[in-house]
C-alpha cells in the first residue's frame, strides 16, 4: 500500500473508529452489540437516504434525458421531492383488498424489505467497513437475493388480482431465469480470488500496475463477466429494460398493483435497495470495491470511492432506462437461456483459462500478450458468432395472437 | 452487430442529457404556472352564459327555453323558468332563468347546448384553472358564475364572436326594419285612413 | 444458555412450519410455512457453525424449492382451500400410524448411535475446504451429480417442448 499520511488514514476510518468511540462507552460484555447496533443504524439510515436521492435523481435525470427537466418545485431544483413523496405516502391511506389473503399481504413487502436489508449485512462499502466479515459472504448475499422472489410470489397471490398473479409470476420466472447467468458471472470474480469472502475479492484488486489499478473488469474475462453480470443484475431487480413484471401498460403495477400508502412505499424502497446491493456487489466483484481507480488518487478515502461508484452504477442503471424499450417475454426467456447461459459458461472457461495459462508459461510480458490474445479472441468470436446466428434467425413479421383470434 | 442498437441508443440519450443544459430551446415543456402557451382558438371546456351590456342579470340572452336542458347528454344542466317576463336586450318581453345551474363534475364539454341554442346564448369557455377542494359544491357553478359578458366571448373566440355579432346585428336590424317598416305601414295606412277619412267625409261637407 | 435459547427459538420457528404446514387448509399457505421450515432449518446449520450448508439450503431450499412448489400448486390443483376435515379421515388414520412408527424407529436409531460425546470438539469447517474436498477427493461424485441434473433439465426441455405437427401419424 501507498504511504498515504496519518490524516488520509484516519478519514478512511473516521466511520470505524466513531464505532468503536462510541461502544467505549458501554460496558465491555456490550461492546460487540453495541457495535453490531451502530452498524445496522448506518446501513438502515444511509441506504434509505441514498434511495430517496435517487428517486429524485432517476426523475430528473430522465426528464432530461427526454429533453424535460424533471421535478423542480419542492424545494431548491426539486430536491426535497423525496420528502414531500414520503410524506404523502405516510399519510395515504392503506388499502387491502376485500378478498385479499390479509396476512401474506401483509408480510411480502415486510419479507422483501427484510431481506434485501440482509443482504448490506456483507457488502464491504469501505476499508474495514462490513457489517459481518464471514467467509461465505457472497453466497450469503445470492442466498438472500434468491429468497426475496418469495416475498413477490406473495405479494402477487395474496392480493388475489389478475395483474398482480401474472406480475409475479413473470417477476418470479424472469429472476429464476436470470439468477442462473447472474450466479455464475459472479463465480469468475470468486474463482480468480479463491474466495466467498468479499473483503478478500476487494483486496485481491487493490494492487496497480503503474498508476492503473488490477480490477477484475480489465480483463478479458472479468470484462465478459462484468458485462453479464450487469445484464443479469438488471433482470433479477426488475429494472428497465427487463421491466415486464411491472409493465405499467400491460399489469398496471405488476405485483404490487392492490399496495397503497407506505406499503406501497415500502416496495418502491424494495426495489431500489435491491437495485444498489446488487450494483455494490457488482462494484465489489469486478470494480474493485473500495480501490481507488488511480493510484495518485488513493489517498481519498475508501468510502468516498465505493459510494461514488455507487453513484455511477446508478446513473447507468437511470441511463439504461431511460434510452431501452421494454423486452417482449419471449425475448427476455430467449436472451438469458440462449445467450447468457452459454456465455457466462464460456466466460468461465476462459477465466480457468487465463489462470493456467499464467501458471504453464509463467510471469512476463510476453504471457501476457498470449493470454489477452487467447481469451480476448475466444470471448469476441464466440460473441460475434451468437450475434450472427441470434440475429439471423430473428424472424421479422406481423404478430400472431394464438389465442384471441 | 448484437448490441449495436444499445449503444447507439445510449449515445442518443446521453446527448440529450448533456445538451438540455446547454441549449434551452432543447426543453420542450413550459413551466406551467409561469409560463404559458397561447390557447388555440378552437379550445373549449365547460358553457358559460353570455349577456349583453353592463348588468349581468339583466343582460342575459338566455330566455329559458330549456332546449339545452333537455338536449344535453349527461343531463348536467338544471334551469328553472322564471314566471314573469322581462324586457332582454332588444326590449322584447321574455321569460328568463331564475336558476342556471351546470355540473361541470358532469358535463362532458360535446357542446351540443351550444349547438341547439336558439339566442346564441350559451357559448363554451377557455377557463380550465377550476380545481376546488370542495369537490361538491364546488363544482356546480350556478347563473352568477357562468354569466360572462359578450366582450369576454369576443376575447376568447374572436372569429365565432364576430360571426354571432354580425348575426344577431342583422337580425336586430331586420327586426328593427320590420318594426320601421309596420311603423311606417301604420303610419301610411294612419295617413291614408285619415285621408280617406278625409275625403270621406269633405264630400259630404262639400255639398 | 445463549446457546440453548437460540436453539429453542429455532428449533420452534422449525417446528411450527412443519405443523403449520401439515395443518393449513389453503395449499399456498401450507408452502409458506414449509418455506418457514426451510429458513429454521437454515438457521440451525449456521447456529451450528456450518455457513456453507446453512447458505446453501436458504439459495436451494427457500429461493428454488419453495418457489417450484408453489408453482406446481398454481399450475395443478389451483390455490383454493380444501373442502372438509382432513384429519379425521381414514386415509389420515393410516398416516398417523405410519408417523408413529417412523417416529418409534428414528428415536430408536438416535439412542443407539454413537455419537461423539463432546460437540464442542467438531472442526471449524471453511468454506474453502469444502470447494477444495468438492474438487479434490469428491470431484468424481460432484461430476456425476451435475451431469445426472443436467440430464434431468434436458429432460425436462424434452417433455414442456410442444410436439410437431404430423409426427403422431
Amino acid at each position: 500500500m501507498s504511504p498515504n499520511p496519518a490524516w488520509s488514514r484516519t478519514l478512511d476510518q473516521i466511520f470505524v473508529l466513531l464505532q468503536h468511540r462510541i461502544a467505549d462507552l458501554f460496558p465491555p460484555l456490550l461492546q460487540p452489540w453495541v457495535a453490531m447496533i451502530l452498524g445496522v443504524v448506518g446501513i438502515v439510515a444511509v441506504f434509505p437516504a441514498i434511495f430517496a436521492l435517487t428517486t429524485v435523481l432517476e426523475r430528473k435525470g430522465l426528464g432530461r434525458m427526454q429533453n424535460r427537466l424533471g421535478p423542480n418545485r419542492v424545494g431548491p431544483f426539486g430536491i426535497l421531492q423525496p420528502i414531500a413523496d414520503a410524506i404523502k405516502s405516510l399519510t395515504k391511506e392503506d388499502i387491502v383488498p376485500r378478498s385479499a389473503d390479509a396476512v401474506v399481504h401483509y408480510l411480502a413487502p415486510v419479507v422483501l424489505v427484510v431481506a434485501i436489508f440482509l443482504g448490506y449485512a456483507v457488502l464491504p462499502v469501505g476499508r474495514n467497513m462490513q457489517l459481518l466479515n464471514i467467509d461465505a459472504g457472497i453466497l450469503f448475499f445470492f442466498a438472500i437475493g434468491a429468497s426475496t422472489e418469495l416475498s413477490i410470489f406473495m405479494a402477487g397471490w395474496s392480493s388475489r388480482n389478475k395483474y398482480s398473479l401474472l406480475g409475479a409470476m413473470r417477476a418470479v420466472a424472469q429472476m429464476i431465469s436470470y439468477e442462473v447467468p447472474l450466479l455464475l458471472s459472479a463465480v469468475v470474480a470468486i474463482m480468480m480470488t479463491g474466495s466467498l469472502n468479499p473483503s478478500r475479492i476487494v483486496e485481491a484488486q487493490g494492487g496497480f500496475t503503474g498508476i492503473l489499478p488490477h480490477w477484475y473488469v480489465f480483463t478479458p474475462w472479468g470484462f465478459a463477466g462484468f458485462v453479464l453480470f450487469v445484464i443479469a443484475a438488471l433482470a433479477e431487480t426488475n429494472r428497465s429494460p427487463f421491466d415486464l413484471p411491472e409493465g405499467e401498460s400491460e399489469l398496471v403495477a405488476g405485483y404490487f398493483t392492490e399496495y397503497s400508502g407506505f406499503k406501497f412505499a415500502l416496495f418502491f424502497l424494495g426495489e431500489y435497495l435491491g437495485m444498489m446491493s446488487i450494483a455494490g456487489y457488482g462494484i465489489t466483484l469486478f470494480l474493485g470495491g473500495w480501490g481507488a481507480p488511480l493510484s495518485v488518487l488513493a489517498f481519498l478515502p475508501s468510502w468516498l470511492w465505493f459510494f461514488g461508484k455507487l453513484f455511477l452504477a446508478i446513473f447507468f442503471f437511470i441511463w439504461l432506462r431511460g434510452t431501452l424499450p421494454r423486452l417482449r417475454q419471449d425475448q427476455l426467456m430467449n436472451f438469458a437461456w440462449k445467450f447468457m447461459l452459454p456465455m457466462s459458461l464460456l466466460d468461465l472457461f476462459v477465466a480457468a483459462l487465463w489462470r493456467f495459462l499464467g501458471e504453464w508459461l509463467g510471469a512476463g510480458l510476453g504471457t501476457e500478450v498470449v493470454r489477452w490474445l487467447v481469451c480476448g479472441l475466444l470471448l469476441a468470436v464466440t460473441y460475434v458468432l451468437f450475434a450472427r446466428v441470434m440475429l439471423k434467425r430473428q424472424k421479422i413479421s406481423p404478430r400472431s395472437y394464438r389465442y384471441a383470434e | 452487430m448484437l448490441g449495436e442498437g444499445i449503444l447507439k441508443g445510449l449515445a442518443e440519450t446521453a446527448k440529450n442529457f448533456a445538451g438540455s443544459f446547454v441549449s434551452e430551446e432543447r426543453l420542450t415543456t413550459v413551466e406551467y404556472p409561469e409560463q404559458r402557451l397561447p390557447q388555440i382558438e378552437n379550445t373549449r371546456d365547460f358553457p358559460f352564459l353570455v349577456y349583453d351590456g353592463e348588468d349581468a342579470m339583466a343582460g342575459l340572452r338566455c330566455v329559458s327555453c330549456q332546449i339545452c336542458e333537455k338536449e344535453c347528454p349527461p343531463k348536467c344542466i338544471y334551469i328553472v323558468k322564471s314566471t314573469d317576463k322581462k324586457p332582454d336586450y332588444v326590449g322584447k318581453a321574455q321569460f328568463y332563468p331564475t336558476r342556471f345551474d351546470i355540473d361541470i363534475s358532469v358535463c362532458m364539454s360535446c357542446q351540443i347546448c351550444v349547438e341547439v341554442c336558439p339566442f346564441d346564448a350559451i357559448k363554451m369557455d377557455t377557463e380550465f384553472e377550476l380545481s376546488t377542494s370542495d369537490r361538491f359544491g364546488g363544482l356546480i357553478l350556478d347563473k352568477h358564475k357562468l354569466a360572462k359578458s359578450n366582450s369576454y366571448y369576443q376575447k376568447i373566440h374572436p372569429t365565432e364572436a364576430a360571426e354571432v355579432d354580425g348575426r344577431l346585428e342583422e337580425e336586430k336590424q331586420k327586426l328593427e326594419a320590420k318594426a320601421k317598416a309596420a311603423a311606417e305601414a301604420a303610419a301610411a295606412k294612419a295617413a291614408a285612413d285619415a285621408a280617406a277619412k278625409a275625403a270621406a267625409t269633405t264630400p259630404e261637407a262639400q255639398p | 444458555m445463549i446457546d440453548t435459547l437460540v436453539f429453542l427459538i429455532f428449533a420452534g420457528l422449525t417446528l411450527a412450519g412443519a405443523v403449520a404446514a401439515a395443518l393449513l387448509r389453503n395449499l399456498v399457505h401450507c408452502a409458506l410455512s414449509l418455506t418457514v421450515t426451510f429458513a429454521g432449518l437454515a438457521l440451525l446449520y449456521l447456529s451450528l457453525g456450518a455457513q456453507f450448508v446453512g447458505f446453501t439450503q436458504v439459495l436451494v431450499y427457500i429461493g428454488a424449492v419453495a418457489i417450484l412448489v408453489v408453482f406446481a400448486i398454481l399450475l395443478t390443483r389451483g390455490s383454493g382451500a380444501l373442502p372438509g376435515n382432513l384429519v379425521t379421515t381414514s386415509a389420515w388414520r393410516i398416516g398417523w400410524v405410519a408417523a408413529v412408527a417412523v417416529g418409534f424407529v428414528l428415536v430408536a436409531a438416535l439412542q443407539h448411535a454413537p455419537f461423539a460425546q463432546s460437540a464442542a470438539a467438531a472442526p471449524a469447517v471453511s468454506v474453502q475446504q469444502i470447494g477444495q474436498a468438492l474438487m479434490g477427493p469428491f470431484v468424481l461424485p460432484l461430476e456425476i451429480v451435475g451431469v445426472l441434473l443436467t440430464v434431468a433439465l434436458i429432460g425436462a426441455v424434452i417433455v414442456a417442448m410442444p410436439e410437431r405437427q404430423g409426427e403422431d401419424q
